[in-house]
């Protein structure tokens, strides 16, 4: 009885959640260009997407903002946790809580400050304003997924290496920095999926003639969404539900041989 | 040694006060003068004016429903998931993940086409005979689209501080006489709080300062201080205003963080 | 004879397709320390959480007092637990961990405040009300956990392996604690562990398990002097245990010759297994030993030396007062009553053998 209930209640929070996927799915095929109503079966939207030059720009330069952010901000945020590892616990904490303040902060504030920012020291809006706003935002998602690593990092595995005569860098490499790659490729997939799906901060710090994904559909809105975009959005969504399947399932089988 | 591990933390603190302290600080300088560069208070002033503040107890109001709400659903949710054990994490990272890799817009944008009066939605209500849902362009509209898009990161909070808990002292509660109920609130409630802490403030700061659902399910009629904000930016350009409005609003964050942490005795809470 | 306070009747219980416990049966009387001793996955911690309702069987009853307890839910049950790892509820002080119960049932406030002070002086932990459990030791926060169960007057408490992540030194004071709370309260006390010497030192009655299985019951004396098998054998103390054929009764031979025993009954020319205690083994000088053999190893333990003794093809584990060196060529030599004889398993199945008592 309670186990049906609790079925029942996950599979309604779940058509919740994946309703809208869903419809975008379906309207992605749609032949109608209007959302409203539904004009047959088609995939000429699929087609038409790859001749798009708008949308192919918007979807290069998401991409390229996502991962150049990420792996910069993969590069200062580990260094960062190694630096502040070692550091009181008075100036550590002072700048773990200016990590938080853009995960804690508003979105539009993060951005309006930024543009400001921008503004005032007369940056050109455009490709550079964008990346430095991602890789700021995406530092504390490192940050909060290398810290926890780090503190298990046993130093004496650091100095044994010293000792057996490995030089400190090389040491680091050997034996610190396998410890924590796991956090910081967790950390990089966070900050890659925040960047892609960022829109208010991209929002106040882009210049005109460049979009990201998300601004571009944002500009759309009041003229109406291409049906490309429908299709774009299916295929990326595609994409990752196969990768989430594929490294699910070994580990599945792999529990089941364990048992 | 420790001088160079220091000199390591340089990038991060330069990177830290030049892309968050200054531009909070150029936030606080144009939200405190007035076009000409001199000190005034009437930009944090004007949230009096009848159209901000109307906007912004608007915005309080939806988004305390939105939290309220979230909370109520994602509670039940976190506590069967985290019944579930440790092997079910693929559900997690379908309900929090992979959504994610849906533009957040156009997920929003399609509860437009859910809810049209000849929508989805009311199509299958009409064929069940049921009364139909007329609230796209509604303050209904835009609760929902908070609760649909915040409703994780009320959920993966909860579900973090209930897997803490050890079976064993829900056990013991039980083992003492407690029945389930009793259990719940004396014993289970009270040690999620930092989980229920933390989710209400994920969903309450981006809830209040929203502007994009607002934009995209209230139709143009309906102003929340985000769109306020926003307008002072984008179509104003009176960027002294919006810092201004900007910092009430990082007033109000500030309050909801001192009030949450007054009940989380414990800190846990403070960070996720 | 005092009465039967708990009376487990074909229990069994399953995970998917892992039997946990098969067709057990099982009785505690009243005022008794019985203690369910096993290594981890024998069924004694699920036997514990079955009786305290925490896990209902597949098949089979649980009788409290006689009555029919299976299916009442945990609170309803006249029985407290103290579990691994304490489960102390960390929001609360300590005064309030310990009122919980009583609160529950709605005692009067004066009631609680007597009984809480009555059981913290019990554990000797007078003073500590206010105190939240983390800042508490290991050993203190066991001593509120069984302050916690008992201030309910149960008539059983429950205990999983309380000990477990205490410190040796402590571990050994908790033991004779425990043994005073228990004579002090006078109620029945079911103690899981997996640590024999906790076992033995503080049991009425042991249960010994394996797989799902009762190797054995007993008292403390009798499973270490009378193991039934060969698996309680290894598994309380050290053992020698040897392949060897009953001759006929009271005549045993392994590794080459006969020796004289008590047992009886295996019938004639019968493959049995053969457990000797390392320190019933007599080493004498090689023309008064049985078979002869050669010191290997040597090792000083404090009370006794450790000795292997490499003889007939076998290594036997001796512990003995006196010392002889390795190289030394030694005789061994063992009293009849000091050899078990044991029937071998037939088949893996029956290497674990249901037994009532």
């Amino acid at each position: 009885m309670g186990r049906i209930a609790k079925r029942i209640y996950i599979i309604l929070i779940f058509v919740f959640l994946y309703a809208p996927i869903a419809t975008l799915i379906v309207l992605s095929f749609n032949a109608s260009k209007t959302r409203a109503k539904w004009g047959g079966f088609t995939l000429k939207w699929y087609v038409s997407l790859f001749q798009n030059r708008d949308i192919m720009e918007a979807l290069y330069t998401t991409l390229l903002i996502a991962l150049l952010s990420s792996l910069i901000a993969s590069v200062i945020g580990t260094i960062a946790c190694i630096a502040m590892d070692s550091m009181k616990k008075r100036p550590k904490s002072i700048l773990l809580g200016i990590t938080n303040i853009p995960m804690l902060n508003a979105d539009i504030v993060t951005g309006i400050s930024l543009m400001l920012l921008f503004l005032s020291f007369g940056l050109k809006f455009g490709f550079g304003t964008i990346l430095l706003s991602h890789i700021t935002f995406n530092i504390p998602y490192v940050i909060l997924s290398v810290m926890p690593r780090m503190k298990n990092i046993n130093r004496n595995t650091f100095e044994a290496a010293l000792d057996l005569g490995a030089p400190p860098l090389k040491a680091f490499f050997k034996v610190v920095f396998p410890d924590l790659l796991p956090g910081i490729l967790s950390g990089f997939l966070l900050a890659f999926t925040m960047s892609l799906d960022d829109f208010i901060i991209t929002h106040f710090t882009k210049g005109p003639g460049i979009d990201t994904l998300s601004t571009k559909i944002y500009t759309e809105v009041k003229k109406g969404i291409k049906p490309e975009m429908y299709a774009l959005s299916t295929i990326i969504f595609t994409v990752v539900l196969l990768l989430l399947i594929l490294v699910n399932k070994p580990e599945k089988e792999e529990k089941k041989i364990l048992h | 040694m420790k001088n160079k591990k220091n000199l390591l933390a340089s990038p991060f603190i330069i990177w830290s006060i030049a892309f968050i302290v200054l531009p909070l600080c150029m936030v606080f300088y144009y939200g405190l003068t007035d076009k000409t560069g001199a000190f005034t208070l009437d930009n944090i002033i004007s949230i009096a004016t009848a159209e901000h503040s109307k906007a912004l107890w608007l915005s309080l109001l939806l988004s305390f429903i939105s939290t309220v709400i979230c909370l109520l659903l994602g509670y039940p949710l976190a506590s069967i998931l985290a019944k579930l054990g440790k092997n079910k994490n693929s559900l997690i990272v379908f309900i929090f993940i992979l959504p994610m890799w849906m533009n957040f817009l156009l997920r929003t944008l399609a509860w437009q086409t859910l809810l049209e009066k000849t929508g989805v939605i009311n199509s299958v209500l009409q064929f069940l005979h049921l009364p139909t849902l007329n609230i796209i362009n509604t303050a209904y509209a835009i609760v929902l689209g908070m609760v649909y898009n915040f409703l994780p990161f009320m959920v993966l909070p909860l579900y973090n501080s209930l897997t803490k808990i050890d079976p064993n002292v829900i056990n013991a509660a039980r083992d003492l006489g407690a029945n389930g109920l009793q259990t719940f609130i004396r014993i289970t409630l009270p040690l999620s709080i930092p989980g229920i802490i933390s989710g209400i403030t994920m969903v309450f700061v981006p809830a209040l300062t929203t502007f994009v659902i607002s934009s995209l399910l209230g139709g143009s009629k309906i102003l929340l201080i985000g769109n306020v904000i926003e307008q002072q930016f984008t179509q104003a350009s009176n960027w002294n205003l919006g810092s201004g409005l900007s910092i009430v609003l990082m007033l109000f964050i500030i309050i909801n963080m001192v009030v949450t942490s007054l009940f989380d005795k414990d800190g846990e809470g403070a960070v996720l | 004879m005092s009465t039967k306070l708990i009376d487990l009747q074909h229990i069994s219980k399953s995970y998917g397709n892992n039997i946990v416990l098969d067709d057990m049966n099982l009785y505690i009387r009243e005022n008794e320390f019985l203690t369910l001793l096993g290594p981890s996955g024998c069924g004694k911690t699920t036997t514990l959480r079955i009786i305290g309702g925490f896990e209902n069987p597949d098949s089979g009853c649980v009788l409290f007092n006689g009555q029919d307890i299976t299916n009442l839910p945990p609170n309803k049950r006249q029985l407290n637990t103290v579990f691994q790892k304490y489960a102390l509820f960390t929001h609360m002080t300590i005064e309030e961990n310990i009122a919980f119960g009583l609160k529950i049932k709605g005692k009067s406030a004066q009631y609680i405040k007597d009984k809480i002070k009555y059981a913290l002086k019990l554990v000797n932990l007078d003073g500590y009300e206010k105190r939240m459990p983390d800042s508490l030791s290991g050993g203190q926060q066991q001593r509120i956990a069984i302050a916690r169960a008992i201030v309910n007057e149960p008539k059983l408490l429950l205990l999983d392996e309380p000990l477990g992540a205490l410190e040796l030194k402590l571990r050994q004071d908790m033991q004779y604690e425990l043994i005073r709370l228990k004579n002090e309260l006078g109620i029945t006390f079911i103690y899981v562990t997996h640590d024999q010497e906790e076992a033995l030192t503080m049991s009425d009655t042991i249960v010994v398990m394996n797989q799902g299985y009762i190797q054995q019951i007993g008292t403390p004396e009798d499973i270490y002097n009378e193991p039934e098998n060969a698996f309680v054998a290894d598994f309380i103390g050290d053992s020698n245990i040897i392949d060897g054929i009953m001759i006929r009764d009271e005549l045993v031979s392994f590794l080459g010759a006969k020796f004289p025993c008590v047992d009886k009954g295996f019938g004639e020319n019968k493959p049995v297994d053969v457990v000797i205690r390392p320190e019933d083994v007599c080493l004498v000088a090689p023309e008064n030993g049985v078979i002869q053999g050669e010191v290997t190893h040597l090792i000083f333990k404090g009370v006794h030396y450790e000795m292997e003794v490499m003889a007939n093809g076998f290594e036997w584990l001796v512990h003995s007062t006196m010392m002889f060196p390795v190289g030394a060529k030694v005789g061994i030599k063992i009293d009849p009553f000091n050899i078990q004889i044991m029937n071998k398993p037939a088949s893996e199945d029956e290497e674990a053998v249901g037994v009532e008592e």
